[in-house]
């Protein structure tokens, strides 16, 4: 099976998605980058090259780039969805939801239980989320939590190249407005993906490692820490779960409860921050289902409350890490109950 | 432009649905069978059929929080709605929109907006639709004076302009946002901003529904012809207030009954058509006879309705879960 970046996978399966469906557009700033100016087409392919080569294989009807204007093209790209066409549109760094929040939450996550159920909005809205590139406060925090508290969205959070492209996918085909969550970091991390096309479905948990003592629940890039983290425990004789979500909402409650109930143990790790967060709403499950499963406390791995900081020196404690992953895997394991 | 006998009747009784039908609402909200905010658009009647007059199926419109005559005249079902502004099951939304939310995709109506400005980028959406399916169909965004003010609204003149969508922008000025005068909120000009975003725009007299009429011909058409956007700063008046139970007292004494007796859109309306002899009073008449029986209809089957039980709270916040 041929190695791919996730970058690579989010880009096959839009074109692969685009040349199913012609009602599925792409929509961004600089989503081809270079338009109107004296220079090539296609110039960036997004800030990042992740929409690089759609423009030439597909055209400027199907790859538009935008002003930089994103209540408008947000707005525009919900209400293209509400009248017929698959838009994808980007909002490049999840920063900067502050300036078009309102198209997403009041209006594309509302229309269809506001107008009876008769709405349709089929838009997905990619966007770049997390720390690790020294982008400081306004381009590098983990919003997923805000778009999860919504009723009618749905919020995917891709932790690996398969991930992502098996959940674009199914993205793009779902019915209803979702917010996909590229973690800037795992853009070149690399795995084997297939080529052809295939669905990851929302609400499925995918069990990474399976062990005995400790349940870890992880997000995003915070999957493969928790991974890694699981690897090093086992050569400690402490035998984890980890579990990624892959999608907030829907969340698949159960696989967290089923692990919980046989370990007893729980951690969740989160690079948002804690207060009203996925760490929290994962924290408060399993407080309210499975009391009497858990053998000690539940913990939380999570940024730390504070904007995100610029300094390397900074940034590298607020990130969680795998050894402090490790740590309250160890402290919880270590209470066995009489 | 010649109308047929047949296209002004269907107008009149538009206009004429849309007064009765606020005033109604006014009367029963005062009886305080009519939960939540209603916003009314009593007077400015000749706006949304001057222009919803000239659309078709494949054409869009987003309205605002005053959204019952831009419903009415792109179609809605009257009963629906006031079944919704109830808050019944029957309602176009089954009761979980009201007022604020009533919407009928099918017919090209995106919904009424809670959110000042909340349509205008997704009109810029339904046009793009229209204008990559090659449908046809142009796309009406109305704000009001107030919404005119919001970023989403520059930023959309913006869009439709750089994209060349087919899109007409309506602004209802009635001279007020909530209480504040638009006089003293709107910097420069309505027009001087269409300009300043490379595109036309026109004054219209909002009571006048044949200037409307004109105005918004001249807009579709250039829309339909691929040529871009256009604006319409139409100037009106509301006869009530920002909301049902606003008192109103931001008005000047005298203004409203000044505008109901020089400035009524159906007076205005009615003297033109039997000036001209296009149509006479004892059919005028009997239209508005016709829709008071409808009316009234429409509301005793909203109180007759059901309420929407505790299965429905749950329900239609995805298509698939």
């Amino acid at each position: 099976m041929p190695k791919k970046t996730y970058r690579q996978a989010i880009n096959e399966a839009i074109a692969s998605e685009m040349r199913r469906d012609h009602r599925v557009i792409v929509l961004g700033e600089d989503n081809a980058g270079g338009k109107g100016a004296p220079g090539e087409p296609d110039a960036w392919g997004g800030v990042l090259g992740v929409t690089k080569g759609l423009l030439p294989e597909f055209g400027e009807d199907r790859v538009l780039d935008t002003p930089i204007s994103e209540s408008a093209f947000i707005g525009a790209a919900v209400g293209a969805a509400a009248t017929g066409l698959r838009p994808v549109a980007e909002l490049m760094f999840v920063d900067f939801m502050g300036v078009c929040f309102d198209q997403i939450f009041n209006q594309a996550a509302k229309f269809r239980y506001m107008f009876g159920g008769k709405a349709v909005t089929p838009v997905v809205i990619r966007t770049m989320y997390g720390g690790g590139f020294r982008a400081a406060s306004q381009h590098s925090q983990c919003l997923y939590p805000l778009f999860t508290h919504i009723p009618g969205l749905k919020v995917v959070v891709p932790s690996s190249p398969y991930e992502a492209k098996g959940l674009m996918i199914q993205a793009i085909r779902d019915d209803d407005p979702v917010i996909f969550f590229e973690h800037k970091v795992l853009y070149d991390v690399e795995e084997d993906v297939p080529d052809e096309a295939y669905t990851i479905p929302f609400g499925e948990a995918n069990v990474t490692r399976e062990g005995r003592d400790v349940t870890i629940v992880a997000f995003g890039r915070m999957v493969g820490f928790a991974n890694t983290a699981a690897d090093e425990l086992k050569r400690d004789g402490i035998s984890v779960t980890v579990i990624d979500p892959r999608t907030t909402s829907p969340l698949d409650s159960e696989t967290i409860l089923d692990s919980v109930s046989e370990t007893g143990r729980l951690v969740v790790v989160d690079e948002a921050h804690p207060r009203c967060s996925m760490a929290a709403d994962i924290a408060r499950l399993v407080a309210e289902e499975a009391f009497h499963d858990l053998k000690a406390p539940i913990r939380t791995i999570t940024a730390p409350h504070t904007p995100v900081p610029f300094s390397p020196a900074l940034e590298d404690i607020y990130i969680p890490s795998v050894a402090k992953i490790k740590a309250a895997v160890q402290a919880l394991a270590a209470k066995v109950p009489a | 432009m010649q109308h047929s006998r047949e296209f002004l009747l269907d107008c009149y009784q538009s206009m004429v649905t849309i007064r009765v039908f606020e005033e109604r609402v006014h009367e029963e909200f005062a009886t305080g069978k009519i939960p939540g905010f209603v916003h009314l658009y009593a007077g400015e009647e000749a706006s949304a059929v001057g222009i919803c007059s000239q659309l078709d199926e494949r054409d869009a419109i987003a309205s605002t929080h005053r959204g019952h005559g831009h419903c009415i005249a792109k179609g809605c079902d009257v009963h629906a709605m006031m079944k919704e502004i109830y808050g019944k099951r029957g309602g176009s939304c089954g009761g979980k929109g009201g007022s604020m939310h009533i919407a009928d995709l099918a017919k090209g109506m995106l919904g009424a907006n809670g959110i000042v400005g909340g349509g205008p980028p997704l009109i810029c959406g339904a046009a793009l639709t229209a204008k990559y399916l090659k449908t046809g169909g142009v796309a009406v965004a109305f704000v009001g004076d107030g919404g005119s003010n919001q970023g989403t609204t520059l930023e959309s003149y913006n869009l439709a302009n750089v994209w060349k969508l087919p899109v007409v922008f309506v602004v209802e000025d009635n001279g007020y946002a909530e209480a504040t005068a638009s006089a003293w909120s709107v910097a420069g000009s309505q027009l001087g901003r269409a300009a300043g975003f490379g595109m036309p725009g026109t004054l219209v007299d909002g009571f006048d529904f044949f200037a409307v009429y004109e105005a918004a011909r001249t807009a579709i058409e250039r829309a339909r012809a691929g040529e871009g956007p256009s604006l319409l700063h139409i100037k009106l008046s509301r006869f009530f207030g920002h909301f049902e139970g606003d008192a109103m007292s931001y008005r000047a004494d005298g203004e409203i009954q000044r505008y109901r007796n020089e400035h009524d859109a159906l007076k205005i309306f009615r003297r033109k058509v039997t000036e001209a002899h296009l149509l006479d009073d004892f059919t005028l008449d009997a239209v508005e006879a016709g829709v008071v029986r409808n009316i009234n209809e429409a509301v005793a089957g909203a109180e007759a309705d059901q309420m929407p039980t505790e299965a429905d709270l749950l329900t239609d916040v995805y298509v698939r879960y």
